[in-house]
């Protein structure tokens, strides 16, 4: 059988408790490896700050889409009120404030949560079909019950056998290399 | 890990009782309630209830259909009764609707863990309720084909919706409502639907749920995201919720109907919403938690807990109906004395009676610690709610419109064969979504329930 050498993106090592899993984190980020990512069925506590994850755009998103609904919102309803359907009714005034209140407040409310949606999946780059992780066919248990980590091949400190050795050190099961294709 | 279960539940071990049966693990909690849509086969029981309930939908649809060929003439509606079943369905199922999203967000925002395995299909039921609540406006516009008039587009007449009318407000605060659930929604079933994908065996299944995940992988960096706008939702669903039946109950209150307008109506509204959908979330999670033997996830603290919310917002409830009375009478205002006479003696006296006896009375019963705990009884309350809750919004709407200021005015309403059609098959629709929800998408959240695992097991070490 001709070995097909396709071109490997990273290295993957399995871990059996959250724990391990920070506990890997932190000592990869001590020995310099920028370039990888943690894998878990549901949100650990402290894996961001291990990760050394800041603060992220989603919630300034949030607030500009809330601006843009409430503040958009309450100009379209003075443009139609005010200026382009003017009702006089009974000589009220046409800028009729108090009225236009549950509508721009509907639309703030509209505009951040779309915003926050959207503004996640997309800085996420969601949906995206395939990711080279899929690749690895225990990697269908970190949506279950395992924790994993994958150095990509992109990490100036990367070395296949060095960085697998370095993995297994930090009591991973199953390391296997993560190919591309 | 895994402690004893207390031999008997009593007050004195309630702090003990678990919101997670002992003994789970990460594995445990994905195997169980994944198996419920992967890989148990449908029981007899789901095609019956599906077919019954499948009918039911049916009925709604010759109902709608043969509104649309004849108009509205064939409710029971006249002038001056023109608000009937439709508003009253209307209000009701939106306010059904209201549970999901506070137990979703407001308990999310308050941290209180034993929200996690009732959120999924509080929130399910919100979006089901929103659906059927949304058919009652649109249909009784009489023109149904032109309900696009309620949404502001640039038509070719250089014509606008009147943004100061409550029933513009209205068409804002429902669709917003409904579309914000749907993403908060499916935004917290974005890794279980992961989880589906990966653990589907037929091919069909783990096509449609891997499209549907969107190629979630459980990153860490997405993870952060995720929590950075699953707690902004929570935070913007919060208000929104308190504001949805407050825009709702100025559909009421803005006018000068008698009975209508009063100021107490925006909490009054809420609070009635949220009475009304912890009674639908237990009448659901009742034969749910029994049929698919998930007594460990949806505890008796769970149901306790409910029990106690419901109490408390009748308790509001209560408060409300005392205080409409109270300020009606020492308003002196004639009109307002006059609503309350009839109410009491009234041709509609008989349901008023009813919604004081199903909304205050029975539910008093739910001091009794027993009572809480005694699962027939507690699903037969929230029966009873759900049936005060609709006489509240139907002593409201016709009350009113049958008896304002001048006699020649007055009329009387009577609902129709349609009338009871369109809303019974409401309730299929309802019932239809919701075994298709159990059927198709994890009913309880996995991933939250893994978090949970993770949470009791650290305390117990």
């Amino acid at each position: 059988m001709i070995q097909h050498r396709s071109h490997i993106y990273g290295v993957m090592g399995e871990f059996e408790t959250p724990e391990k899993l920070i506990h890997a984190v932190q000592k990869l980020r001590e020995a310099g490896y920028r370039r990888f990512d943690a894998y878990s069925p549901f949100p650990l506590e402290g894996l961001s700050q291990a990760m050394g994850l800041k603060r992220n755009l989603v919630p300034l998103i949030t607030l500009i889409g809330g601006l843009t609904g409430g503040i958009g919102g309450f100009g379209f309803q003075y443009w139609v009120a005010a200026i382009t359907y003017p009702m006089n009714i009974g000589g009220r005034p046409l800028n009729s404030w108090p009225a236009f209140i549950p509508v721009t407040f509907e639309l703030t409310i509209l505009g951040a949560s779309l915003a926050a949606v959207f503004g996640m999946l997309a800085l996420n780059r969601l949906p995206q079909p395939h990711h080279p992780v899929f690749n690895v066919p225990r990697f269908s248990h970190a949506s279950a019950d395992r924790f994993f980590i994958c150095i990509e091949a992109r990490d100036p400190k990367f070395h296949l056998l060095d960085t697998a050795r370095f993995l297994q050190g930090l009591q991973a099961h199953h390391v296997s290399e993560v190919n591309d294709d | 890990m895994s402690v004893g279960q207390p031999p008997s539940d009593s007050p004195e071990i309630r702090q003990l009782t678990p919101v997670l049966g002992p003994g789970h693990t990460f594995r445990s909690v994905t195997d169980k309630i994944s198996a419920i849509v992967l890989t148990r086969p449908t029981s007899l029981g789901w095609f019956i209830g599906f077919a019954i309930s499948f009918s039911l939908t049916g009925l709604l649809t010759v109902a709608i259909g043969w509104l649309f060929t004849k108009g509205v003439g064939i409710w029971g509606i006249n002038i001056p009764i023109g608000w009937g079943f439709a508003i009253v369905n209307f209000v009701w199922w939106i306010g059904i609707g209201h549970a999901g999203t506070l137990i979703s967000a407001i308990l999310f925002l308050l941290n209180q863990k034993w929200r996690t395995s009732i959120n999924r299909f509080a929130e399910a039921m919100t979006l089901f309720a929103v659906a059927c609540a949304g058919i009652f406006p649109l249909i009784h516009t009489g023109r149904p084909w032109m309900a696009y008039y309620m949404f502001p587009y640039p038509s070719t007449m250089g014509i606008w919706p009147q943004f100061r009318s409550p029933l513009i407000w209205d068409v804002f605060a429902v669709s917003t409502y409904g579309t914000v659930s749907l993403m908060f929604w499916f935004v917290g079933l974005l890794p279980d639907l992961a989880t589906l994908r990966d653990r589907a065996i037929q091919k069909p299944a783990k096509i449609i749920y891997g499209m549907l995940a969107m190629g979630w992988r459980g990153s860490a960096r997405h993870w952060h995201r995720y929590q950075s706008a699953y707690l902004l939702l929570a935070g913007l669903a919060t208000p929104l919720v308190l504001s949805v039946h407050s825009v709702i109950s100025l559909d009421f209150s803005v006018s000068i109907v008698p009975g209508w307008h009063t100021t107490i109506f925006p909490p009054y509204f809420v609070a009635g919403a949220i009475y009304s959908g912890f009674a639908m979330v237990i009448s659901i999670a009742i034969p749910l938690r029994k049929a698919y033997g998930l007594e460990d996830y949806i505890t008796m603290r769970h149901l306790d807990n409910m029990a106690k919310v419901m109490l408390a917002t009748g308790l509001i409830v209560a408060y409300g109906y005392f205080f409409e009375f109270f300020l009606s009478i020492y308003s002196g205002n004639k009109f307002d004395v006059f609503l309350v006479q009839q109410r009491l003696h009234g041709p509609y006296a008989p349901f008023y009676y009813s919604l004081i006896i199903c909304n205050i009375l029975t539910p008093q019963l739910l001091w009794s610690y027993k009572m809480r705990h005694n699962v027939v009884v507690l699903f037969i309350m929230s029966i009873i709610v759900n049936t005060g809750m609709w006489l509240e919004r139907f002593v409201i709407v016709v009350i009113s419109l049958t008896r304002d200021f001048d006699p020649s005015a007055w009329g009387r309403y009577q609902p129709t064969f349609w009338d009871w059609a369109t809303f019974i098959g409401t309730i299929g629709m309802f019932v239809m979504l919701i075994f298709l929800f159990v059927r198709v998408l994890p009913a309880i959240s996995i991933a939250e329930m893994r978090e949970l695992v993770a949470e009791t097991s650290e305390e117990k070490e």
